[in-house]
């Protein structure tokens, strides 16, 4: 095994093993940091694989802003974290059975899929080289985003302003 | 050389996985959100290491965008999470019985 595929599978390792610890926590707020630690070994991956521009941007936007965003939102509410159930096992029991099967169905037919057991070459993309395929190729895209983005700031400003009406009338929280 | 493709695959197959169950057997608005990100960054995991594989671009242009839409879907979402809260003060979709 190289060293980077030992650097692979190690972070390969933490981020599977903090997304578990995520998704079991009751308190939001551990769960959110536990969070950011796998968007973190996510990042590192994307660097691995030769994408230097998108784990930064990983790092930015869903480490910091996201992610920020989740904790903003925790601490603007109280959170009942300890009145929160999960489905009973009766209920969740069938379900994770038929995923497990589709797991090993799926893991044998990746493995037996011609080409998987290919290697991935070192390579990297430089952010001009990116930037300018991006911007060459799916510049109408980039304006489309940008209309989403736009679209989704007045959606959120109308939402947070009818709050205002209605936080008076309820009890106020924040 | 780094690693089959086939294990990539596989470590996006475990992630989008753990983000599904996140998303369906939690009981908490914002732990569902947290779901659908996780399966949301499975997916560019897969688009990153295929983009490596074929040795085009495409894949991570497609990343890009779906960071932009990450960030949309979450921005919209937690609004509409503060706003269901204040309606009905519970994170628990399945007290959302106005209509009854």
């Amino acid at each position: 095994m190289t060293l980077h595929g030992f650097i692979f599978y190690v972070l390969a390792a933490v981020t599977v093993a903090a997304t578990v610890v995520a998704i079991t926590r009751r308190n939001l707020v551990h769960a959110v940091v536990y969070l950011i630690f796998s968007y973190f070994g996510t990042a590192m991956l994307f660097y691995l694989f030769g994408a230097p521009l998108l784990a930064a941007l990983e790092v930015i936007i869903y480490a910091g802003a996201i992610m920020v965003l989740f904790l903003f939102v925790v601490m603007m509410i109280k959170v009942e974290a300890s009145e929160e159930v999960l489905f009973p096992r009766s209920q969740w029991l069938p379900a994770a059975i038929f995923g497990l099967i589709y797991a090993v169905v799926g893991c044998l037919m990746i493995a037996a899929a011609p080409g998987a057991e290919m290697s991935l070459k070192l390579l990297s993309a430089t952010p001009r080289e990116f930037a300018l395929y991006v911007f060459q190729s799916h510049w109408f895209s980039v304006e489309v985003v940008s209309l989403l983005l736009l679209i989704a700031l007045v959606a959120a400003l109308y939402l947070g302003k009818g709050q205002g009406k209605e936080k008076s009338k309820a009890e106020g929280e924040v | 050389m780094i690693v089959p493709f086939g294990h990539v695959l596989m470590l996006a197959g475990v992630l989008f996985s753990l983000g599904m169950f996140c998303a369906l057997a939690r009981r908490n608005l914002i732990m569902i959100v947290l779901g659908i990100e996780i399966m949301l960054n499975a997916a560019s995991i897969i688009f990153v290491s295929a983009a490596l594989h074929w040795e085009s671009l495409e894949g991570q242009a497609f990343v890009l965008f779906i960071l932009a839409v990450a960030a949309t879907e979450v921005s919209v979402g937690l609004a509409i999470i503060i706003y269901a809260f204040r309606r009905t003060g519970s994170f628990d979709p399945s007290t959302y019985n106005l209509l009854k």
